[in-house]
């Protein structure tokens, strides 16, 4: 399954992001291969969703490059957005568009025509228990059921990459148990990269775990790794260890 | 093309799933007819033609057309959809012309229905229905000038308000420059050429004379300039702050 010689399905590089004076994203590199699924871990405001957005297409590194199945995201920005699903922050979507219009809006631009769109999007709406509300419009909908009709909406295509801002916020329990479930079931042929601020998603999903605060990367290893790093095997301890060193150092250069 | 097909039938099924369409129409309609009959003396002239109809397109336009150009970029940044949009394997190009023509066939569409002022002229006497198509025509060009100027100004603010504003104040330029008030102002000092100029980018310099029904290249060529500057300079908004 996963093929040492083949490329990274997503390599990073020293990508390097600033907003005027704010440092968001600091010499950040990983990479992704078919077949695993890397959580993203960090603080809020720590440059998980600008990291994303740049593998995304959507910013323009300050420096460094992200290359997707070997193409160069400013190079080929069509090539390497065909071959991604993307869940922005948020989940955002055409609130006045009806489930099934959105749905078929968003294969149509992938390409997909007559009775091939039509076979994708009921897989989809099946997969994703959207069936109840095709007809309703987006804006009416609960968080959850949006949160799910932009995960939907990533998956049309059956890309080989899928980046995922958040997929399970705002969804009860049983949403979470199903879109987790959804996640591992795709592992085997995908490269998956989720951002959470959920560390037992992490446990539950995830074969690898990154954090990154204040735009550095601070940790990059499997669930297990990362708990044997606090003393009682915990991953929340763990995760506060590695995410508050950088405050007391900075606190400590502030009393010196 | 298959890309701006689907942006632009998605964004002009946006414009009917809202009220606003129906709102511009209606009142779109209801001013025209108030500006002819009322303000454009249309029985009183006692002439078979639509001048008095078409005369008043561009004040209405001023108004109307950034209502309708103000929400196809700022929304998409307000929503946070545009992050959506620009990740789908389409360019910036695509989506801006496919924005700029639903918005252009929605103003088709209720220029279109001004249809029964077309009977009336031919009902009441013999109009010369070549200056009429002209003249549509003309105030098509015009409403897509309008909009190129009002969807590059959606583009670089979130607020559909601002975007508004502005938009009617740069049209307002756009058609003041051909007004005498502001060619005698530099008619005094500046050379003919500077002032031809100026008159020349004006909407009305260049809508009358289709108003009159002479289709003349120059005008044609004006209107494809304009729009393609505008639509331009949407594009490198939207490649320059995809983000903020």
């Amino acid at each position: 399954m996963t093929d040492t010689n083949a490329p990274p399905a997503i390599e990073v590089r020293q990508l390097d992001k600033r907003f005027g004076a704010i440092h968001a994203v600091r010499n950040v590199s990983f990479s992704v291969r078919h077949g695993e699924v890397l959580g993203f871990l960090g603080p809020n405001g720590a440059g998980k969703s600008t990291t994303m957005k740049m593998i995304a297409g959507f910013l323009e590194p300050t420096a460094g490059t992200v290359l997707v199945n070997g193409h160069d995201v400013l190079e080929e920005p069509i090539k390497v957005k065909s071959s991604i699903g993307y869940l922005p922050e948020g989940a955002p979507t055409y609130g006045e568009m009806t489930v099934q219009r959105f749905l078929n809006f968003i294969a149509e631009i992938r390409g997909l025509d007559g009775s091939a769109r039509q076979q994708r999007v009921d897989h989809v709406v099946r997969q994703i228990h959207l069936e109840g509300v095709l007809h309703q419009t987006i804006e009416t909908l609960s968080k959850g059921f949006k949160r799910r009709v932009g995960v939907a909406q990533t998956l049309l295509h059956d890309p080989g990459v899928l980046i995922m801002d958040e997929p399970t916020d705002g969804l009860d329990p049983n949403q979470k148990f199903e879109v987790r479930s959804l996640i591992k079931e795709m592992a085997r042929e995908k490269a998956i990269v989720i951002s959470t601020h959920i560390l037992e998603e992490v446990d539950a999903v995830c074969s690898r775990a990154i954090i990154i605060a204040a735009g550095q990367l601070l940790f990059d290893g499997t669930p297990a790794e990362l708990r044997a790093r606090s003393a009682d095997n915990d991953i929340d301890n763990a995760f506060r260890l590695l995410t508050t060193q950088g405050d007391r150092q900075q606190d400590e250069v502030a009393q010196a | 093309m298959r890309n701006i097909l689907a942006i632009a039938r998605r964004e002009l099924h946006g414009y009917f799933s809202t009220p606003l369409a129906y709102v511009f129409i209606v009142i779109f309609l209801f001013l025209t007819g108030v500006f002819t009959f009322y303000i454009g003396g249309f029985y009183e002239r006692n002439q078979a033609d639509l001048d008095p109809f078409f005369r008043f397109h561009p004040w209405l336009y001023l108004f109307l057309i950034p209502a309708i150009a103000m929400r196809l970029w700022s929304e998409e940044r307000k929503s946070g959809t545009i992050e959506l949009l620009m990740t789908l394997p389409i360019t910036v190009p695509e989506a801006v012309l496919g924005k700029f023509l639903a918005a252009w066939v929605f103003s088709g569409i209720a220029l279109v229905l001004t249809f029964p002022m077309w009977i009336t002229v031919n009902y009441l006497g013999a109009p010369d229905n070549t200056v009429i198509v002209a003249g549509y025509l003309g105030s098509f060009l015009m409403a897509g000038g309008f909009l190129a100027i009002g969807a590059c100004i959606s583009a670089l603010t979130r607020s559909q308000v601002i975007a508004f504003v502005i938009s009617v104040a740069v049209c307002f330029l756009f058609i003041l420059s051909g007004f005498p008030l502001v060619l005698d102002f530099f008619q005094a000092w500046a050379p003919q050429a500077l002032v031809d100029a100026i008159a020349s980018i004006s909407f009305l310099t260049h809508f009358e004379s289709l108003q009159k029904g002479v289709i003349d290249l120059r005008d044609l060529i004006y209107y494809a300039v304009l729009i393609s500057f505008w639509l331009y300079a949407n594009v490198v908004v939207i490649e320059m702050k995809k983000a903020d």
